[in-house]
C-alpha cells in the first residue's frame, strides 16, 4: 500500500503529538502520525507518578493525564494517528523521502512525505552497554522496563531490590517498589553526584530512608537462575577500591537506571548525521537535520529532563516544519554554535544571523557560583549568575536576535572571580 | 515398557543432538535426555559459531580427522535442515617474521589434515580482502572452507528433524544414576529386530525419578561428561572447564570484517578472534581460562581487557563502546586434550566426551563415528524408508528489510498477517516468527531469542520482552510470573500485584 502526505511524524509521545498539533495550528492538514504501541501517549502512559505539566499547564499531572491532554487535542484537531505501526526504514532518494511502515492493520505501507519529523524518543542503556562482569541470571531489568511491568502489566519484578544508577526513572521506581512492599536496599551511583533531579532524590529516596551510594559501582553480578547478589565497589578517582572495601548486597532484582540513548537507528538509515555528545541528530535552528526535509524533536534529539520541555521543543519544531513546507525557510547566514568552558553540548549546531535562537545545553559536571555567558567573537549577548548548575538540569535560553556579523556563538560557564 | 529404548543419549548439545539426528535415520527407538529447559543450553549456546577448516589440529588426532570431515558435511546439512551457514573463509594473520613461520607450520598441518584450498596471502592481498585489518600485518594464511553458523539454530534443527523421525525428547531430566539392568525378558516387536532384546540394558534414573533403559547409552554430557561417566563406573578421565568469554558488537559496525580473523594461536586455544556472525554483528573472543567450577559462566574485567587488547591489534577500529552484550561458555576439555569417543568398560555405555573446540565443526562426523561404534558393538541398524531429511527453517523477514526487498516482506504478510506485527525492533523480528518458535516447543525467553534473534539487538530486550511474554502467555497459558529466562528458577517477574487494590 502507498500513501502520500505533507508530513509524517514518527512517534505519538509528547514530541510527536506536540509536533503534529503545531503543524495543524500552522495550517498543515495532510499529516500522519505513526506509533508502535496500542495507544498514543508514548512512555508517559507508564509514568503514573505525578509532577508532569508544572511548567506547561501550571498543574501537577500524572504521565497519563499529561498525555491525555495532547491525545484529546489531537482527536479534536483530527490528527490521524496510525497505531500498532513500526517504521522499519526511511529511504532518502535525492530529496524524495519514503518511510516504510509495518502496520498490524494495513500491512506494509510505503509513505512518501514532503517532510518527516523524527520523534521516536529514547531507550535505556542496558547491562550489555555497561558490561558489568559476572553471571547472566534473570532479574536484571532496566528501570523503565520494570516500570512498564508494574504499571501496565501489574507485576513487580522482585522483593529485594538494588538499583544501579540514580537516573530519574530509577529513583521513581525505588519509591514505587517500596510502596508495593518490595525492599529497595540501595541506589548505587558511579558519579560523585546524583543523576536525577533533586526533587526525586528527596521524595523517592530520603523520604523512604533508601541509602544512596555515590561514587560506587557494581563490580560483579552473582546468581544462576535468578540474581542472588551484587558486589558494590567504591570508586577512588575512577578506579575500583581494593577488595577489602567492597561489600556484597543480597538481592533478587537489579534495576538499571544508567542513562538514556536517543533511538536514532532509523535516522542513520536515512543518512542523518548524529552528534556524539547528544546521541541525537545534528540540527540547525529550525531543528532540521543534515537531510533536508527531516526534522527531529524531543528525546530522540536530546534527552530532556521534563515532558514539558519536550512539548515546548516539539511545538517549535512543528512551526519550523510548517514554514519549510510553505517554502519560507529561505536561509539567512548560519552562525555556528560552540561549547565553551564546562559545557557538554549545545543544541542546535547553528543559528541564523539576524533571527531568534532557542539554545539548549548542559554543563559537564556540577558547579557552584558560576556565570553563564553567551558571546560572539566580538560581544557578550548574555551574562547570568548561576548559584548551582547540574548535568541533570538542562538549560534553555532564547537569544532574541543573533547579531548579523557574529562569526560564532559560544556558551560557557565561568567562575565568578573572572 | 514405555521408557525402554535402543539408544539413550545423555545431553542435548550439538553432539547429542547430532547423534540423535543421525540415529533417527534407522528403525530403532531413541531418547534424548537433557537436564536443562531446552536443548543447546549448555556449551553449545555460548559457542563462537565457527565451522573451522581444520588446520589448527595436530595431524593424527580425532580433532584433525573429525573437524575436516565435519566441515565437509555442513553444505548438505544446511540444505537439508535450513539453518544459517556461510562459508566465509578465514585469515590467520601474522605480524612478525616469527609468526609468518608459524602460519607456514599451520599450512603444513592443514595439508596433512586434508584441508582444501588453503593459500598464503601477501600483505596487500590480505588488506584488500579485509581493509579494516591492522596494516602492520605481514601476511595471512587463507582457508576458504572456514564457515560460520548459528550454533543454537543448528542444534534446534537437528533435534526438530530427529523429532519428526521419531526421537523422544525429555528436557529437564538430569541423570543421577546409571546401572547395569537386569536382562530383558519381555522382547517385543521391533526390539528384537534391532537387537534391543539381547543382553543387559543400561538403566538410567533422573533427579525427578524418571527411569529409562537403553541397550546403549551415549554420554554426550558436555562439561558434565566425566560426572556422568563416573555414574556408570567409568572414571578414567576428567573434564576441565575452559572458560571462553565473548563480546558481541553493535550491528552498526557489522562490516568490520567479512571473514573469521584468527591470530597466531596460543598453546591452549586458537587465540582471540574477530568473528563475523551469520546474523550480521561481529563478535570478539573467546578467551581461554581453565576454571574450577562447571557453573562459572561469569564474564570478567580481565577477560574484557585481554580480548579487546588482542582484537584491537588485529582490527584497530574495534571499540568497547560498541559492546551490546557479553557471555561466557565452558569448553569441556578432557584429560589428554583430544575427544574421547568410544565404548567403555561398562558394556553399552559409550562416550562422546571432551568435545571442546573444534567440537561444533566435528559434530556431524562425531555422529557418524558413534553410529559406526554402535554397529560394531552389535546394534542392528536398518534404514527407514520414510526418513524425513528436510526440516523447514523459520522464515525471517529481517534480511529482506535490511536489504530493502520489501516485496518479500509483503509476500510473507500475505501468507501470515502476523509478519506485520513487529515484536523486536532492533533485529526486526515479528510476531509470526516468535509464535512459530513457541509452536516448535521453545517457551522460555532465551530459547525464543536463540531461535528468532528477538532480544539479541542493541536494546537487549527492553522493547520486545514484554511483547514476547504476552505471546508466550497467550500461546501456552503460562501466567506472566511463571515465564522464565531459561527454565524454572529464572522467572523474570516475581510478584503479581494484588488485584482490586487501590
Amino acid at each position: 500500500m502507498k500513501l502520500n502526505v505533507d508530513a509524517l511524524v514518527i512517534g505519538a509521545g509528547p514530541a510527536g503529538l506536540g509536533a503534529a498539533l503545531s503543524l495543524k495550528e500552522n495550517g498543515i492538514e495532510d499529516i500522519l502520525v505513526v506509533d508502535r504501541e496500542d495507544a498514543a501517549g508514548g512512555i508517559l502512559l507508564q509514568c503514573i507518578h505525578d509532577g508532569f505539566g508544572l511548567h506547561r499547564f501550571k498543574e501537577e499531572l500524572t504521565g497519563p493525564e499529561y498525555a491525555e491532554r495532547d491525545v484529546r487535542s489531537a482527536r479534536e484537531n483530527k490528527v490521524e494517528i496510525l497505531l500498532r505501526t513500526c517504521v522499519v526504514d526511511i529511504i532518502n532518494d535525492e530529496g524524495l523521502i519514503t518511510a516504510i511502515l509495518l502496520s498490524e492493520e494495513k500491512g506494509l505501507v510505503r509513505v512518501e512525505t514532503k517532510a518527516l519529523v523524527l520523534a521516536m524518543g529514547c531507550r535505556e542503556r542496558n547491562r550489555g552497554n555497561i558490561a558489568i562482569p559476572g553471571s547472566r541470571p534473570a532479574g536484571i531489568l532496566t528501570a523503565g522496563f520494570a516500570q512498564k511491568m508494574m504499571n501496565m502489566f501489574g507485576h513487580a519484578p522482585g522483593r529485594e531490590i538494588v538499583i544501579l544508577g540514580s537516573g530519574d526513572i530509577g529513583l521513581i521506581m525505588a519509591r514505587r517498589l517500596t510502596w508495593e512492599g518490595s525492599r529497595v536496599k540501595a541506589v548505587v551511583e558511579a558519579q560523585a553526584y546524583p543523576g536525577g533531579l533533586n526533587r526525586n532524590i528527596v521524595q523517592c529516596l530520603h523520604d523512604f530512608d533508601i541509602p544512596l551510594y555515590l561514587s560506587h559501582t557494581i563490580s560483579r553480578i552473582t546468581g544462576t537462575g535468578r540474581i542472588s547478589s551484587v558486589e558494590v565497589t567504591p570508586l577512588e578517582h575512577g578506579n575500583f577500591a581494593p577488595p577489602g572495601k567492597r561489600f556484597s548486597l543480597a538481592c533478587d532484582t537489579l534495576l538499571l537506571s544508567v542513562g538514556l540513548i536517543p533511538e536514532n537507528e532509523l535516522s542513520l538509515r536515512a543518512g542523518v548525521v548524529l552528534d556524539q555528545a547528544t546521541g541525537g541528530a545534528v540540527v540547525d535552528s529550525n531543528l532540521m537535520t543534515s537531510v533536508p526535509g527531516i526534522f527531529a524533536c524531543g528525546n530522540v534529539l536530546q534527552v530532556h529532563d521534563l515532558a514539558d520541555s519536550v512539548s515546548e521543543e516539539a511545538g517549535y519544531c512543528g512551526t519550523a516544519v510548517a514554514r519549510y513546507l510553505r517554502g519560507e525557510t529561505k536561509k539567512a547566514r548560519e552562525v555556528p554554535l560552540k561549547t565553551g568552558n564546562l559545557v557538554r553540548y549545545v543544541l542546535p549546531a547553528c543559528a541564523e544571523a539576524g533571527k531568534e535562537a532557542l539554545i539548549s545545553f548542559r554543563p559537564i559536571s556540577p558547579a557552584q557560583d558560576v556565570v553563564l555567558t553567551v558571546r560572539t567573537d566580538t560581544e557578550e549577548l548574555l551574562r547570568k549568575k548561576e548559584r548551582k548548575v547540574f548535568p541533570s538540569i538542562m538549560h534553555r535560553i532564547r537569544i532574541p536576535r543573533v547579531p548579523e556579523t557574529a562569526a560564532y556563538l559560544e556558551v560557557s560557564f565561568a567562575s565568578e572571580e573572572k | 515398557m514405555g521408557n525402554d529404548y535402543d539408544v539413550l543419549i545423555i545431553g542435548g548439545g550439538v553432539v547429542g543432538s547430532g547423534i540423535a539426528r543421525e540415529l533417527s535415520h534407522y528403525k530403532i527407538r531413541i531418547a534424548l535426555l537433557e537436564k536443562e529447559f531446552d536443548v543447546s543450553f549448555g556449551t553449545s549456546k555460548s559457542n563462537s559459531g565457527i565451522i573451522h577448516a581444520g588446520f589448527h589440529s595436530l595431524p593424527g588426532t580425532l580433532h584433525a580427522r573429525l573437524s575436516v570431515e565435519g566441515n565437509r558435511a555442513f553444505d548438505r546439512l544446511c540444505e537439508e535442515l535450513e539453518f544459517p551457514f556461510e562459508r566465509r573463509g578465514s585469515l590467520m594473520v601474522a605480524f612478525s617474521e616469527e609468526e609468518m613461520q608459524t602460519i607456514h607450520m599451520y599450512y603444513e598441518r592443514g595439508r596433512k589434515n586434508n584441508v582444501p584450498y588453503m593459500e598464503f596471502l601477501s600483505r596487500a592481498k590480505t588488506l584488500e580482502m579485509e581493509p579494516n585489518l591492522n596494516p602492520d600485518l605481514l601476511g595471512a594464511l587463507y582457508a576458504p572452507s572456514t564457515g560460520i553458523i548459528c550454533p543454537y539454530e543448528f542444534c534446534y534443527a537437528l533435534v526438530e528433524d530427529a523429532l519428526q523421525n521419531g526421537l523422544n525428547l525429555f528436557t529437564q531430566e538430569k541423570v543421577v544414576r546409571i546401572r547395569r539392568g537386569r536382562p530383558r525378558t519381555n522382547v517385543r516387536g521391533s526390539a528384537e529386530a534391532s537387537g534391543r532384546g539381547r543382553g543387559h540394558p543400561v538403566e538410567v534414573e533422573t533427579e525427578k525419578g524418571s527411569r529409562f533403559s537403553g541397550s546403549f547409552v551415549i554420554n554426550a554430557a558436555g562439561v558434565y561428561a566425566d560426572d556422568v561417566a563416573r555414574l556408570a563406573g567409568v572414571a578414567n578421565f576428567k573434564i576441565t572447564p575452559r572458560k571462553g568469554e565473548e563480546y558481541l558488537l553493535d550491528r552498526r559496525v557489522a562490516n568490520l570484517v567479512r571473514r573469521v580473523i584468527y591470530p597466531v594461536p596460543t598453546p591452549i586455544s586458537k587465540g582471540l578472534l574477530v568473528i563475523p556472525t551469520v546474523d550480521g554483528p561481529v563478535m570478539v573472543g573467546p578467551s581461554a581460562f581453565d576454571v574450577e567450577s562447571k557453573t562459572d559462566h561469569d564474564t570478567t574485567y580481565e577477560g574484557l581487557k585481554a580480548i579487546f587488547e588482542h582484537a584491537q591489534k588485529m582490527v584497530p577500529s574495534i571499540r568497547t563502546t560498541d559492546i551490546i552484550t557479553s557471555f561466557a561458555g565452558l569448553r569441556p576439555v578432557a584429560t589428554g586434550d583430544d575427544f574421547i569417543i568410544g565404548p567403555t568398560k561398562m558394556k553399552g555405555f559409550i562416550n562422546a566426551a571432551g568435545i571442546q573446540s573444534p567440537g561444533l565443526t566435528s559434530a556431524p562426523a562425531i555422529a557418524e563415528m558413534v553410529r559406526e561404534i554402535l554397529l560394531k558393538e552389535g546394534l542392528k541398524l536398518e534404514l527407514k524408508a520414510d526418513f524425513l531429511a528436510r526440516r523447514k527453517g523459520i522464515v525471517h523477514i529481517r534480511k529482506a528489510i535490511e536489504e530493502r526487498k520489501f516485496e518479500k516482506v509483503e509476500e510473507a504478510i500475505r501468507a501470515d498477517k502476523d509478519y506485520a506485527k513487529l515484536v523486536c525492533r532492533c533485529e526486526n523480528v515479528t510476531e509470526a516468527e516468535v509464535s512459530e518458535a513457541v509452536k516448535r516447543g521453545h517457551t522460555c525467553m532465551d530459547a525464543i531469542k536463540f531461535m528468532t534473534r528477538a532480544g539479541t539487538g542493541r536494546c537487549q530486550g527492553g522493547f520486545c520482552s514484554s511483547r514476547i511474554m504476552k505471546i508466550i502467555e497467550s500461546k501456552t497459558g503460562t501466567p506472566l510470573e511463571k515465564i522464565t529466562k531459561k527454565g524454572p528458577g529464572s522467572e523474570l517477574l516475581l510478584l503479581p500485584l494484588s488485584k482490586g487494590g487501590v
